[in-house]
C-alpha cells in the first residue's frame, strides 16, 4: 500500500505520521511544493519578531526525523491528478503513483483587486520567502502599510512595530478582524493598536499603489495618501485546488469531501485549508483554513485511509486565537449568534476585557473574548459536546466568566452529580 | 503501570494548598493564578472541585501545536510543554476542550500540568486526599478520557428529540 500526501504543512505532516502509525507496513510519501523542509506558517510571526530562528518554524525539528519515521519527503509541485490511473503529475514531467492519496495542498493569498500590487515592495505575508523579505524592512524609520486587518495582519503587527518601523493599517470593514470579532471587540482592538502608535484606517480601502522616487505611494478611498517603503497585503487566502479541476474530484470553494474526508474519487481524500469539510456549528461544508482543523482533518483522513471508514467526521468548530500586540482575542463557533438564540455579554472597556457567549436553547454555540487566557479551551469543549447547561445558563448570564464551573458542574462528579449530596 | 492524578471533588475543602504547591514548585512563586491545577468554587452549593489536565490520549494540545513544543514524557505519559520551543501562539489553549492549557503572559508561553515529572506536588500538598496519584486504571479518569477520545457527540445526538426540560425566560440584555 502506497499512501501519498501532497502538501507538507501541518495537515500533510500529521496525516503522514498517522498513516505510518495506523498502517505500519505501508509506504508513505509526502510531496511538498516548497523548497523548504516542512514548516508551519503559524510560526512565521514569531520568526518575524525574532523570538525563534528560521528553523524554529519547522514542523519537526530533529535531524533525520522523516527518514526514521519511514516517510519519504519529496519536493515537487503537483500539476494534476489522474484519478483513473491513480497518479499525480508533477511540474517538470515526473509522476507519483498512489494507492490512496491525501490532498493537503493548503491555500495561497488572494491578491486584492488593487492596481500596483505587482510592484517591488508589495508583498504578501504567507510563506518563508515572504517573511525573509519582510524582515529586511523591519528596522527603525521604515514606513510599512499593512493592507487588511484580518488574522494575519494583526498577528504580525507586533513584529513590525517592535522593529521601530512606522506602521499604518488599512481595513475596508469598519473594525479590526471583522471575520472574528464583532464591532465592540474589533473596535477595542483598533483602539488598542492606536494607543500603541499604529495609524489605523478602518472603513476605507486602498485604491491604488504607485511608485514614486523609489518609494511607494498608497492611495486610500477616503482621499488619504500614505508613503511607504513596504506594503504588505493580507486580504485573505483561497485553497490551492486549481490542479484538481477536471480530475473527477468535486471542486467548489475547496475540495468537497464527505463525512470521512473522502472526495468523490474513491481513493482520494482531502484535508486542511484546501478541503471544504463540515463545520460543526452550521452543519454546512466550508473552508475554515485554521490550524486545529488542519491537523484534525489530517488525523481523521489518515485513519479512514488506513483502516477503512471508521472515523466519522462530525465537523470542526471554527475557532481562532489571536495576539494583537499583547491583546489576546479568541472566537469560537457561532460567535456572531445563532438564529433564535440569545447571548450574555461582559465588557470592561478600560481594561480591554470582553466576553460574549452565544446560546441556542441551553447549549453554548459560540463565544468571543478579549483578554481571556485562562481555561479558554473549555469554550470549545462546551460547544463540541453540546452540553446542556440547564440552570447553569442562568448563572452564565449573570457571570459569563464561570465557564469552567458550568462545564464541571454538568460533566464531572461534582455536587449532585457525585451522588454524595 | 502509568499513574494518574485522581481527583475526588467530594473530599475537597477548597484550601488551595494544591494551587500554592503547584505554582511554587513549577513557577517559583506562591501565586494560585500560575497554578496548573485549579480549584473551582461552587459557593452556592458549598462545594469545590479541583481540576487539571487528564493527560488524555487524544492529546488535542500536542497535535494542534504548530512547532512541536508539546511532547509526551515516556516515563509518566504526561504531555509536557517544551518551554524553549513554545512560541506562545496559544493554539493549544483553544484546542484543549477541557480548558487545561493556559497562556502565561509573563513568560509568553503556555503552561499545563506535567505531573511534576512523576511526583506531583499537588497530591503531596492535599491534606484531605482529594488529589491522589494512583495507578491509572482505578482512577475514574477512564470516564474523563473516554469523553476525550469521543471528542465529538455520539452518532445521532443531533437528531434525538430534546428531553423535556424547564427553559427559563430571560429578559433581553
Amino acid at each position: 500500500m502506497h499512501h501519498v500526501v501532497i502538501g507538507a504543512g501541518p495537515a500533510g505532516v500529521v496525516a503522514a505520521e498517522h498513516l505510518r502509525k495506523y498502517d505500519p507496513d505501508s509506504s508513505v510519501t509526502i510531496v511538498g511544493g516548497e523548497e523548504e523542509p516542512p514548516y508551519s506558517r503559524m510560526a512565521i510571526p514569531y520568526y518575524l519578531v525574532k523570538r525563534i530562528p528560521e528553523g524554529g518554524t519547522h514542523l519537526r525539528k530533529s535531524s533525520g526525523y522523516y527518514d526514521r519515521m519511514g516517510i519519504d519527503v519529496k519536493h515537487g509541485r503537483v500539476t494534476g491528478v489522474d484519478t483513473n490511473a491513480n497518479a499525480v503529475s508533477l511540474d517538470g514531467g515526473g509522476s507519483v503513483n498512489y494507492d490512496k492519496l491525501l490532498i493537503a495542498t493548503g491555500a495561497s493569498p488572494v491578491a486584492p483587486p488593487i492596481p500596483g500590487t505587482d510592484l517591488d515592495g508589495v508583498r504578501n505575508c504567507w510563506d518563508l520567502p515572504d517573511a525573509r523579505e519582510i524582515i529586511k524592512y523591519c528596522e527603525p524609520g521604515k514606513r510599512i502599510v499593512l493592507i487588511g486587518a484580518g488574522f494575519i495582519g494583526c498577528i504580525i503587527l507586533e513584529a513590525l512595530v517592535a522593529s521601530g518601523a512606522q506602521v499604518h493599517v488599512v481595513e475596508m470593514e469598519n473594525r479590526m478582524v471583522p471575520r472574528m470579532m464583532n464591532e465592540t471587540a474589533g473596535g477595542l482592538i483598533g483602539q488598542w493598536c492606536g494607543d500603541k502608535g499604529i495609524e489605523v484606517h478602518t472603513g476605507t480601502r486602498v485604491e491604488s499603489i504607485d511608485e514614486k522616487n523609489g518609494a511607494l505611494s498608497v492611495s486610500l478611498g477616503d482621499g488619504g495618501r500614505l508613503d511607504a517603503d513596504l506594503a504588505i497585503t493580507a486580504t485573505g487566502v483561497a485553497p490551492n485546488i486549481g490542479f484538481a479541476r477536471d480530475s473527477g474530484i468535486d471542486v467548489d470553494e475547496g475540495l468537497l469531501v464527505n463525512e470521512y474526508l473522502q472526495t468523490r474519487s474513491e481513493n482520494v481524500y482531502a484535508a486542511g485549508d484546501c478541503a471544504q469539510g463540515r463545520d460543526f456549528s452550521t452543519g454546512e461544508y466550508s473552508v475554515q483554513a485554521i490550524q486545529p482543523t488542519a491537523v484534525e482533518h489530517g488525523r481523521i483522513a489518515a485513519r479512514n485511509m488506513a483502516r477503512g471508514h471508521e472515523h466519522y467526521h462530525w465537523g470542526n468548530v471554527n475557532m481562532n486565537v489571536l495576539d494583537t500586540m499583547g491583546l489576546i482575542s479568541s472566537s469560537f463557533g457561532l460567535w456572531m449568534g445563532a438564529d433564535g438564540g440569545d447571548s450574555a455579554e461582559l465588557l470592561d472597556k478600560n481594561e480591554y476585557r470582553y466576553l460574549n457567549l452565544q446560546f441556542k436553547d441551553d447549549v453554548l454555540v459560540g463565544a468571543s473574548s478579549l483578554g481571556l487566557t485562562e481555561h479558554v479551551g473549555v469554550v470549545r469543549g462546551l460547544i463540541q459536546s453540546k452540553t446542556r447547561l440547564k440552570n447553569w445558563k442562568d448563572k452564565l448570564r449573570k457571570d459569563p466568566t464561570r465557564l469552567m464551573e458550568a462545564y464541571l458542574a454538568n460533566t464531572q462528579a461534582v455536587g449532585h452529580n457525585a451522588h454524595v449530596l | 503501570m502509568l499513574k494518574a492524578l485522581q481527583l475526588e471533588p467530594e473530599k475537597c475543602t477548597g484550601c488551595l494548598q494544591c494551587e500554592m504547591a503547584c505554582s511554587y514548585e513549577n513557577e517559583g512563586v506562591f501565586n494560585p493564578a500560575k497554578s496548573r491545577i485549579k480549584v473551582f468554587n461552587f459557593h452556592d452549593e458549598g462545594r469545590f472541585a479541583p481540576y487539571t489536565c487528564t493527560q488524555c490520549d487524544e492529546a488535542w494540545c500536542l497535535y494542534a501545536c504548530p512547532v512541536e513544543a508539546i511532547a509526551i514524557n515516556a516515563g509518566t505519559g504526561a504531555k509536557e510543554v517544551l518551554g524553549d520551543t513554545c512560541v506562545g501562539c496559544k493554539v493549544c489553549t483553544i484546542a484543549c476542550p477541557f480548558g487545561t492549557v493556559n497562556y502565561n503572559s509573563s513568560t509568553g508561553k503556555v503552561i499545563k500540568c506535567d505531573l511534576c515529572g512523576g511526583d506531583p506536588w499537588c497530591a503531596k500538598a492535599c491534606p484531605t486526599g482529594a488529589i491522589t496519584y494512583v495507578d491509572a486504571d482505578g482512577t475514574g479518569m477512564e470516564r474523563m478520557r473516554a469523553w476525550a477520545r469521543q471528542g465529538m457527540p455520539p452518532a445521532g445526538a443531533s437528531v434525538n428529540a430534546p428531553a423535556e426540560k424547564e427553559i427559563p425566560n430571560y429578559e433581553s440584555a
